[in-house]
């Protein structure tokens, strides 16, 4: 059973904010998805390997040839606020302690 | 006129015998869209005014007989990006993003000549079923408006299925492209992991995400992976592995060709009707001379519990680079810097996504980690070698692509976890990196029933083959919402 202060933990791992409600609900839905994957603890993988690419592609090389393919202006293009090539982004600080 | 339901073989045929002009059929298209699409809202960008010049351009080229995709138009599922036209993923946090580069298969697509008519709806982000999760529209069914496309390349199935074009890219991370042709009676193909670049698809689980198609016919399909498929030098994960002509076994006979139909693919969950029309598949295939044997893959039970917290813990990775900065959904009136990331993802992700989001940091978290993502690792490895055993004595395997045929909107939307089993035979194929096909296997209560054939790593061309003698036998792609094809 997981708990709402674990969800609430994981939450802040995610950068995601919930309301009282959302953290309930997620708790909720959380618990019943880890229910079911529950059943995973029966199954034998004793010496078993873990599958995470399944081609068995392994240390894929290239030369590390820089190219120059995308305009400044062209990368910059969605960036909501900039100044200049610069990103622009809100004071790190609290805006209380100004 | 309306070039309605035409596969792209007889719009090339008349494209290259000057027939029809690219000009023409671009024209025809977008008035077959603004006709049909108000009713299934597949698209959700349109690229009007660059087609029809690229349309034209075109024709001032002419039409080559070797490329069966010049002037012909497609639409792009929109977690594939095109540049400069609109490319959201069906997501808040990526309303106003237009890409500065294409994706590796709209690059080839458009240099094969394909006209890109516009991006079409799926699930936020491609998590989903029913494209129910789309942040801007609500997709219906081809064959009846009150039901789901299936998901998550929900709006690039209807489109295809309604008439509105020939061919539509989809994504397949679970399920996405079968179980949506599988709802909307057509043809997708869910390629070899690594067959096709995802450069420039948006990422959602990189283990497991493929870009495949949705056609009406088997042919199209081949026609469509002959240009997509094929080694990128920015993919990494595609396999340097030269690229037959998948059209060149279509039409040979399949007599001695062994299949296997695993007994849990039949089971419990699978409506019965859907099964009896996997059933007289089967006895098809024995009619074409090919031998059908029952097997067991006995690690399919655990697919979907291992594929939710593998796709989720990738997910989870994948996502963290939405965080408001330097392009996407930015949250206004924020603080700081840390209420910039945590309110641009609170208010830019919908609730499925953010579910997944949780799902998967919790798998990957200290002192979760073994128990739920190596496990689920451990358990896909056994998946994969279920299936190579079977491929020791079987050239493919068939069995029913979902486990019932489409539901009503809004049936599901609610439960997640009666939404997840949806994909209970599409996602072991994924887990294993599989091609897999799903063709249209008749009708059951007037709704499509789509039939999978998967295959052994890189043999596409079985699949195609098999798959192509069993439409020839059948026809039953030649059924079309609302009457057979004229």
């Amino acid at each position: 059973m997981i708990s709402k202060d674990s969800v609430a933990h994981v939450a802040g791992l995610a950068k995601l904010a919930f309301s009282e409600d959302e953290l309930q609900q997620y708790t909720a839905q959380l618990d019943e998805i880890l229910n079911m994957v529950a059943q995973l603890e029966t199954v034998d993988t004793t010496g078993v390997p873990v599958t995470t690419q399944s081609i068995h592609l392994e240390n894929v090389m290239r030369e590390d040839v820089a190219v120059n393919d995308t305009d400044v202006q062209d990368l910059l293009a969605n960036v909501p606020t900039k100044k200049g090539t610069l990103i622009q982004v809100p004071s790190i600080i609290d805006k209380e302690d100004d | 006129m309306s070039y309605d339901n035409l596969d792209i073989t007889k719009l090339h045929d008349q494209l290259q015998s000057g027939k029809l002009t690219a000009a023409a059929l671009t024209a025809q298209t977008f008035a077959d869209i603004k006709r049909i699409d108000p009713e299934i809202d597949a698209f959700l960008t349109l690229n009007e005014a660059a087609a029809k010049k690229a349309a034209a351009a075109q024709d001032d080229a002419g039409i080559e007989a070797d490329k069966p995709f010049a002037g012909v138009p497609v639409g792009i599922k929109d977690n594939i990006v095109t540049k400069g036209l609109k490319t959201t993923a069906a997501s808040k946090i990526l309303n106003n993003f237009v890409p500065v580069y294409d994706a590796t298969v709209v690059e080839k697509l458009q240099a094969a000549g394909a006209i890109i008519a516009g991006k079409l709806n799926l699930d936020e982000f491609a998590m989903g079923s029913s494209t129910e999760n789309s942040a801007f529209k609500t997709t219906k069914n081809a064959w009846d408006h009150t039901k789901v496309p299936g998901g998550s390349s929900g709006g690039s199935a209807a489109a295809v299925a309604s008439g509105q074009l020939p061919m539509a890219l989809g994504t397949d991370t679970g399920g996405s492209i079968r179980q949506p042709a599988a709802f909307n009676g057509i043809v997708g193909l869910k390629p070899t992991y690594g067959r096709v670049s995802r450069w420039g698809v948006i990422a959602f689980a990189s283990s497991l995400d493929v870009v495949g198609s949705l056609t009406h016919t088997v042919r199209d399909a081949a026609l469509t992976l002959n240009v997509i498929a094929g080694h990128d030098k920015k993919d990494a994960t595609t396999a340097d592995l030269a690229v037959p002509d998948y059209t060149a076994k279509l039409g040979q006979s399949i007599q001695g060709m062994k299949i296997a139909l695993p007994e849990e693919y039949l089971g419990e969950g699978v409506d019965p009707a859907v099964a009896e029309q996997i059933k007289q598949a089967a006895e098809q295939f024995r009619s074409l001379g090919a031998t059908v044997e029952t097997v067991s893959l006995p690690h399919t039970k655990y697919a979907v519990p291992a594929y939710y917290i593998i796709a989720s813990s990738e997910a989870s990775s994948n996502l963290q680079r939405f965080d408001g900065i330097r392009y996407g959904f930015r949250a206004k009136d924020v603080k700081n810097l840390e209420d910039v990331y945590v309110r641009s993802r609170s208010e830019g992700f919908g609730p499925e996504v953010k579910r997944r989001i949780m799902l998967g940091t919790f798998s990957l978290s200290a002192g979760f980690y073994d128990a739920y993502f190596k496990k689920a690792a451990q358990v896909r490895t056994l998946i994969a070698q279920d299936f190579d055993k079977v491929f020791e004595d079987y050239d493919f395997i068939i069995g029913p692509t979902t486990p019932t045929t489409a539901f009503k909107i809004g049936a599901k939307v609610t439960d997640p976890l009666t939404m997840y089993m949806n994909d209970i035979l599409t996602i072991p194929v994924n887990l294993a990196g599989l091609p897999a096909l799903s063709i249209p296997a008749g009708l059951v209560d007037g709704m499509p029933v789509g039939l999978q054939l998967i295959g052994k790593q890189f043999d596409e061309q079985t699949l195609l083959q098999a798959a192509d003698a069993f439409e020839t036998a059948t026809g039953y792609q030649d059924a079309i919402p609302g009457g057979a094809n004229e």
